[in-house]
């Protein structure tokens, strides 16, 4: 149709002209996100380890419950934040709801399973002796560690990309969590959740091809890696 | 085997018929996309339930049915611009008057009023009385500096709220102004938990009220009266839009009837909306108050 052609231009000029508010608005997603995964990526990163090499009694408990964890919906997790962090909240004395540290809390939680899940299923993949010979060969703990990072480093990227792409694309614990306030909490899922309700479609596209070219990049960067990666023959 | 080869014969010789049906009802008098109206109106409406309470008796006499569609009137508009709804319940004069005038709309019919609140915290830091003019407490709050919630949106609401504003100063700009972009019922939520104020429509507050700490703080300004008005979408730019329908809704929301049950319509015993499709005058009247907001 005519009308979503020229939605699309304008969407675009919109994108190049450097329109503040938008930009802002990105602004806010990467800040965000790029903190929670920061957060999360090394403890899940060692639980994952040691799920995958450590034998434990209720090992495969902990695996079944991040696995089900994968499955619980944004919304659930935003609304236990919420909980934790309204007034009336176990922690509503530190006043961080409606705040860009409870929209990093929310996805934090959120990319953690993932991570964890993902991780693991990653390092199993590696042989056991790599851990082994590293740790014969002399090298400390940290040191092995660090081997079998570089051994997994393909499965443990796309676990990172997947996590990342999940909450900077993630509408509902944002929207709970940070209130969606401009300039302040607003991302760019929130924003366009409130450009298609207030029928402006032009916004919503522009914000939207952010984030399709995001997962461009981001896919076309894990392909490079991964190709130069695959099973000499 | 032969029956799975004879079930799918049946589904092959059948389809055709399935997939005519609906060629034949278009051709009968019984059409039944006739038969539905999509109403696009503010969750105002909808969220206090008077939709609810009206419209089974307009749909038992007409034999018509609605579909509510309850968004902002921002993205009501709209809808009845791309021809996405057939009719509109709203409440943004200027907005409303624009739609009508570009030739998205036939004409405005008044339905009822009620009215916004101005609410906040019990502690009410900006001093507030309740029977200042509403410009002059919101001037209170920015001079104070308080938090206010708005609702960012283009709804009917947000609209009402810029045009109060006396001046637009750095109050707006700061971080205690916080345009939030969602729906009432979440920014009075939003404004409980941050002891701020914020403009709400009386229906959405009455809703709210037993599970919120803020109280109304403002009220009665004239400025603060909120009209409703139908529009029937333009049937000149949109062939399937159903233009039988939106003035049989029309016609019987304006009649006595049925501004009588409106004026009847209450919440937690409370009367919440003035009908006013026989006082067009009034109406006009306060549009012109409110400088067409």
């Amino acid at each position: 149709m005519d009308d979503s052609t020229s939605i699309t231009l304008e969407a675009i000029h919109l994108l190049f002209s450097g329109d503040t508010e938008l930009w802002a608005i990105i602004g806010v997603s990467f800040q965000v996100s790029t903190t929670a995964i920061l957060i999360s990526v090394p403890p899940a990163l060692i639980i994952a380890f040691i799920l995958a090499y450590a034998d434990f009694p209720g090992r495969r408990l902990l695996i079944s419950i991040f696995n089900t964890l994968l499955a619980v919906p944004a919304v659930v997790i935003g609304l236990t934040f919420y909980l934790l962090l309204s007034r009336q909240g176990i922690l509503g004395d530190w006043r961080l709801l409606f705040t860009q540290s409870a929209m990093v809390m929310g996805q934090a939680a959120l990319s953690f399973p993932i991570l964890v899940a993902m991780g693991h299923a990653a390092f199993q993949a590696i042989d056991k002796r790599a851990w082994e010979t590293a740790r014969t060969l002399g090298a400390n703990r940290i040191r092995a560690f660090y081997t079998v990072m570089k051994e997994a480093r393909f499965g443990l990227l796309a676990a990172l990309f997947s996590a990342y792409g999940r909450i900077i694309a993630e509408v509902g614990a944002s929207m709970m969590l940070g209130g969606n306030i401009l300039n302040y909490t607003r991302n760019i899922p929130t924003a366009i959740a409130l450009e298609t309700s207030k029928g402006e479609f032009s916004q919503g596209i522009a914000l939207g091809l952010v984030l399709i070219i995001l997962a461009f990049t981001l896919n076309t960067f894990l392909q490079y890696f991964q190709g130069k990666g695959h099973l000499s023959n | 085997m032969k029956l799975v080869k004879s079930t799918i014969k049946t589904i092959l010789i059948l389809l055709p018929f399935y997939i005519q049906q609906p060629v034949f009802a278009d051709d009968g008098v019984t059409n039944n996309s006739n038969k539905i109206i999509r109403l696009a109106t503010t969750t105002s409406t909808d969220n206090s339930g008077l939709l609810a309470y009206l419209l089974p008796t307009f749909e038992q006499t007409s034999g018509y049915r609605v579909h509510i569609i309850a968004v902002g009137t921002g993205k009501a508009l709209r809808m009845g611009r791309d021809g996405d709804a057939d009719v509109l319940l709203v409440h943004a004069p200027a907005a409303e008057m624009k739609f009508v005038n570009a030739g998205f709309g036939e004409k405005r019919y008044p339905v009822m009023v009620n009215d916004f609140v101005l609410v906040g915290p019990l502690s009410n830091p900006a001093n507030i009385k309740i029977d200042s003019e509403i410009s002059y407490a919101l001037q209170q709050i920015a001079d104070h500096k308080s938090i206010f919630i708005s609702r960012g949106d283009n709804s009917g609401t947000h609209k009402k709220e810029l045009s109060l504003w006396k001046t637009k100063n750095n109050y707006h700009k700061s971080k205690a102004y916080r345009e939030v972009g969602q729906g009432m019922g979440k920014v009075l939520q939003m404004a409980a938990e941050l002891d701020a104020y914020t403009l709400t429509d009386r229906g959405t507050w009455l809703a709210f009220q037993a599970k919120t700490p803020l109280k109304i703080l403002n009220e009665g300004d004239p400025k603060l009266f909120n009209p409703y008005h139908i529009i029937a979408v333009n049937p000149e730019r949109y062939s399937n839009i159903n233009y039988p329908g939106a003035k049989a809704l029309i016609s019987w929301i304006t009649s006595n009837d049925a501004q009588t049950l409106i004026g009847q319509f209450t919440v937690n015993n409370n009367l919440l909306f003035k009908p006013s499709a026989n006082e067009t005058q009034l109406t006009s009247q306060l549009v012109k108050e409110t400088g067409g907001q």
